[in-house]
């Protein structure tokens, strides 16, 4: 087959869209259903290799779709940022497939059709976001993974179910309304023009404070980056099926709005004017005080999703900052920690599935002794563990490595200590998890009988995302490479 | 024959109304209006067409030159609200035969149709026309068609409700009366044209200032701006749900009309901004507008009163828009009026729908439509999305040019209010939302069905609309801009 | 100078004295009559106003130069028309409401509306 790269990076977006169709199509046998899910994933999944192949020739691929309003375009572009963003999605979104086709069938969930349906969308929508030329178009489907993900938030269709999704859209919707497209407007008005440039799209004497407060605007407005006081959405959002949280609240959703953060700081704003800004150093602090809030809260969950979704939201900090430190670790530092977490966090949020699943505990306090029963799960949930916390043999240590450089290039002391704090927080409320399941001191196998491992499925793909987090501390150079491109011209000097 | 479009567009649906008093059975009735319609619906079509390419059209009554005889003027602006009048009026009639056939009793079919007629001639006469005082005829043959339209309803509070409709829009329509005698003293002409050039010369006159206060204290009743509002939402609610769908889209945006027509070009911008504090109440009361009647909305339990308030809400951002009094402003009001148009007869029309099927629309009957009816909630939830301004739907485009306007004149908290006061639509569409799609339906519901065609496929043409035009705006944004731009005086005549 | 103009006076009696009738009976037939005055003060002032002092009325005849203005008195024919309108089916609705409701007064209305809810 003989596709053009344009046309892979317009299919990438419309595909799974398309593909929703087909699944409601299906949506009365199951099989062919979860085949046509599981045929656009490996599709995609091409099609961002592809992609992927093609920027690393050095070959720049853009696409422009039709102007919405005067001046104002639908338009995608590929640029190395957006690449890692999407390559992770598209390899995530297959493995989490699988994995959702073995829980979602043992746990014998309801509205099945529906839950898939979303999920297209939502692939979508991020795939949207991810190869967005301008702003507008990243608004467009920032909005389009909110709604879409609404359903699959509420799946259960209790009343807690309810208030969750009340929440979550709450929380996501407004921010993005009041603030983020407030902020998209006021540059509109004041720069002229959405476009992602490198450098940053505002004149050179532009008024800072004027630029400051945007910023201030695109920060509390991004929503998705759960930097705290908006980030209650997140834990919340956790009464969704584990898949969903794996794979939405783990990475597409959360990673759209660091990465939207990531996108707005170096293509809106330029690192140079960034650092120059009078609010850059209040939501550096902001950020750091969310780091280590949702780190100490973290600690208090009993419930292992709630602990995660906290975790992430610290998590979610780290990006924030690297990409407010404004220099060129700091950005490094954040589109890797975009790839590290993501693996990461899916593998947290697939073992705290197959606990579920298999044994039937969402309590941290129940889960002594387990590591017997279910050596691989808790082993995987070990590996992972580490690369959040940032120590070999895991991937997340390049990202937090290069993230103490960009705090000592800006001379950022404080925000040095807190990135340290919270590392040893991480290790406070994620290590005793496998470490109790595995030595739980007294003889707890009375309890834990009859439990056995999670489903197949599901066991593969906790393994892979496992394995991947090795490799990426093996082997991290083509994902350095690709954050080490973002700040140079976008597509041209990369590889070379 | 296309010289004679001007009157032709106003004269049919009129000469029609009392034709079909020869037409006996219903089914033929709703047929022959439907054609009118649709035939009031291409005239405003070749129209816009027309004026978009040669600019204003001017057509003599009788052949009597202005200002002695009546003219009717087309120019850009009157040719859009003609497009959305008729186009809305003949998507919802699309709708009535099967509507009207549980909500009206069947001896009372020609009737409804007969005033619904009148009713589309009397908006169309009222944008058509170039003479003030035609416009308060047609004002008023338009308002009682409507008033006896909206007593049809088959609830008995409908009565109640037309009789107060009543009270108030006659009060609102002799103050225009008033208003209008005033200037003629001042003048000695009707023709807005004319007026518009005589005006100035007397425009330190305290008449012509009580004249442009009774005629804004007037339109503004019509246009049920807060808090001359209270009027509307029983009016809506207990209407015939066909007469909801079509008022709700086309009445308070003829009002609309009149407000911009009378402070732009009849009284000129400059003496409608400085002689009153206009900019500074329109804000005011567009604000409080959005903020009360959307509060009002979330704790409403009736979905069509909801709506009604809703509607308010709405009104209260096209007047900020006009308060803002730039091109842009100007064009943020008359996309809305578009837009608003467009998402409130779906949604209307979709509660119809839900009328036709359960036979009332509290929100409490709404437990579980989700399922039974997908194809008609899936339209109110498009429906509500582009009410709060998502983007990809007509909501977003009129809320950017809003907010874009608001910003440019430097009112950024005025900005942030209209953001806010979004928020609250998103409360009160997600109620409904909720109760369709997460509450288990009622029992003994199983029964319901999907509503028929003859519904659904009026809804989802509005509904597409909705979508089509947040997607491609390039008729809807040429159009405003040219007209907001000749209300200024800039570019084309 | 006041005196002058007692026509105007007229009219904004008569104005104000329909206007509180309507917002101040919560008797329908009342408040329609209201309504009409209100209406008819506005009449009063379009024919009052074209009055020319010393002028006939507007038919052309030999050796009168001076006449009334005409224009007013025929837009007030169709505002009259228009106004009998309205005030027909004001009569008509509330008929129906009595028939509906047993009562033409505002607050029981209102009160039997109120139980329904």
């Amino acid at each position: 087959m003989n596709i053009s790269l344009a046309t892979m990076l317009q299919l990438s977006i419309i595909l799974p869209i398309l593909a929703a169709l087909g699944i409601v199509a299906t949506g009365r046998k199951p099989d062919l259903r979860e085949g046509v899910t599981i045929s656009t994933c490996l599709v995609l999944l091409y099609f961002t290799v592809n992609l992927y192949q093609g920027i690393k020739q050095g070959e720049s691929i853009n696409v422009q779709w039709w102007e919405i309003l005067p001046g104002l375009q639908l338009s995608f572009n590929v640029e190395p940022l957006g690449m890692i963003f999407a390559l992770i999605a598209s390899f995530l979104w297959l493995i989490t497939t699988v994995y959702s086709i073995g829980y979602m069938r043992s746990h014998q969930e309801q509205n099945q059709t529906r839950f898939y349906v979303c999920f297209s969308i939502a692939i979508g929508s991020v795939m949207g976001i991810a190869f967005a030329d301008n702003l507008f178009t990243l608004f467009i489907f920032y909005e389009t993974l909110t709604l879409s993900t609404y359903p699959l938030v509420t799946h259960a269709g209790t009343e807690e179910a309810k208030k969750g999704g009340r929440i979550y859209l709450g929380i996501l919707l407004s921010t993005s309304i009041v603030f983020f497209m407030l902020a998209i407007i006021s540059t509109w008005f004041v720069a002229g023009t959405l476009d992602f440039k490198p450098g940053g799209v505002f004149d050179s004497n532009v008024n800072t404070t004027v630029a400051g407060v945007i910023l201030v605007l695109f920060i509390f407005g991004i929503g998705k980056a759960a930097i705290m006081p908006f980030h209650r959405w997140l834990p919340a959002a956790m009464v969704a099926p584990t898949p969903v949280s794996a794979l939405l609240h783990a990475v597409a959703v959360v990673k759209a709005g660091v990465f939207t953060v990531l996108k707005v700081c170096v293509f809106i704003f330029g690192i140079d004017l960034l650092s120059v800004l009078p609010t850059t150093q209040f939501l550096l602090y902001l950020a750091g005080a969310s780091v280590l809030l949702a780190s100490l809260v973290a600690m208090r969950q009993d419930n292992l999703k709630a602990r995660l979704a906290y975790s992430t939201v610290s998590q979610l900090g780290y990006v924030t900052i690297g990409a407010l430190l404004a220099t060129s670790s700091g950005v490094i530092a954040s589109s890797m920690h975009i790839a590290m977490h993501a693996f990461g966090k899916i593998t947290l949020f697939f073992c705290a599935g197959a606990i579920l699943v298999a044994a039937h505990k969402s309590k941290i306090s129940e889960m002594r002794g387990l590591g017997r029963q279910m050596p691989i799960t808790m082993a995987a949930f070990f590996i992972a563990s580490l690369s959040i916390i940032g120590v070999p043999p895991a991937g997340g240590t390049w990202s937090k490595w290069f993230l103490l450089m960009g705090t000592m290039e800006a001379e950022q002391w404080i925000l040095m200590a807190v990135l340290m704090i919270s590392s040893l927080l991480n290790i406070a409320y994620l290590l005793p998890i496998p470490f109790r399941a595995f030595f739980p001191g007294v003889e707890t196998n009375s309890v834990n009988v009859g439990i056995k491992e999670a489903p197949l499925p599901s066991l593969i793909a906790l393994c892979i995302t496992t394995a991947a987090c090795v490799v990426l501390f093996v082997y991290p150079q083509p994902l350095y490479e690709l954050a080490k491109a973002i700040l140079t011209t976008p597509g041209l000097t990369y590889g070379q | 024959m296309l010289a004679h479009l001007p009157i032709l567009q106003v004269i049919v649906p009129m000469m029609a109304a009392p034709l079909c008093l020869f037409l006996t059975r219903p089914r033929l009735v709703w047929l022959f209006a439907l054609i009118v319609s649709g035939l009031a619906f291409l005239i405003s079509c070749i129209l816009l067409q027309q004026v978009m390419t040669s600019g204003a059209i001017i057509y003599e009554l009788g052949g009597w030159d202005a200002p002695w005889g009546i003219e009717y003027r087309i120019d850009q602006l009157s040719a859009f609200l003609l497009l959305i009048i008729s186009a809305v009026s003949t998507v919802v009639l699309f709708a009535a035969h099967t509507s009207i056939q549980k909500e009206i009793p069947v001896d009372r079919h020609t009737l409804f149709y007969i005033l619904y007629l009148l009713s589309l001639a009397g908006m169309l006469g009222i944008v058509a026309t170039g003479d003030a005082f035609n416009v308060f005829v047609f004002l008023e043959i338009s308002s009682l068609s409507a008033y006896a339209l909206i007593a049809l309803g088959k609830d008995r509070r409908a009565l109640w409700a037309a009789y107060q409709y009543l009270i108030m829009g006659t009060i609102g329509a002799t103050f225009i009366l008033i208003g209008i005698g005033l200037i003629y003293q001042m003048t000695g002409t009707l023709n807005m044209n004319d007026l518009s050039m005589r005006l100035p010369e007397v425009a330190h006159t305290r008449t012509v200032f009580t004249a442009f206060a009774f005629i804004i204290v007037g339109v503004c009743l019509k246009l049920a701006l807060f808090p001359l509002h209270l009027w509307l939402p029983n009016a809506y609610a207990y209407a015939p749900s066909i007469i909801t769908a079509f008022l709700a889209a086309t009445a308070t945006k003829v009002a609309i009309y009149l407000l911009i027509r009378f402070t732009f070009s009849v009284f000129g911008l400059s003496f409608s901004f400085t002689t009153l504090p206009l900019q500074i109440l329109f804000v005011v009361l567009g604000l409080s507008g959005i903020f009360a009647a959307s509060t009002a909305a979330i704790y409403q339990k009736n979905v069509k009163h909801l709506f009604a308030y809703s509607s308010i809400a709405q009104i209260g951002y096209m007047i900020v828009g006009f308060s803002v009094s730039t091109t842009t402003g100007l064009m943020a009001t008359l996309l809305h009026l578009f837009n608003h148009a467009l998402m409130k007869s779906a949604l209307f029309l979709a509660l119809a729908a839900v009328m036709y099927r359960i036979g009332g629309v509290q929100l409490s009957q709404f437990q579980g439509l989700g399922r039974q009816m997908p194809l008609t909630m899936a339209a109110i939830v498009i429906g509500g999305l582009s009410l709060i301004g998502v983007p990809l739907t007509v909501g977003f485009v009129s809320k950017w040019y809003l907010i874009l306007a608001v910003i440019e004149n430097g009112w950024w908290p005025v900005a942030v209010l209209i953001l806010l006061g979004s928020l609250l639509a998103v409360v009160y569409v997600w109620r409904i939302v909720e109760t369709a799609y997460f509450k288990p339906p009622l029992a003994g519901s199983e029964a319901i069905k999907e509503a028929p065609l003859s519904f659904l496929v009026p809804i989802w043409v509005l509904v597409i609309a909705n979508i089509y035009f947040g997607i491609d705006t390039r008729l809807s944004i040429q159009v405003t801009q040219v007209a907001a731009q000749s209300l200024f005086g800039v570019g084309p005549p | 100078m006041l005196m002058g103009l007692y026509n105007y006076w007229i009219v904004v009696v008569l104005m104000m004295v329909g206007f509180y009738i309507v917002i101040a009976h919560g008797n329908l037939i009342k408040k329609i009559v209201g309504l009409s005055i209100f209406q008819t003060s506005v009449f009063i002032f379009y024919i009052s106003m074209a009055k020319v002092d010393g002028g006939t009325a507007p038919i052309l005849s030999d050796g009168i130069s001076k006449y009334s203005n005409p224009l007013p008195h025929v837009l007030i024919l169709t505002a009259i028309v228009v106004g009998i309108a309205t005030t027909a089916l004001g009569l008509a609705l509330a008929v129906r409401i009595k028939e509906a409701y047993g009562s033409i007064e505002e607050e029981e209305i209102q009160k039997k509306d109120n139980l329904d809810c």
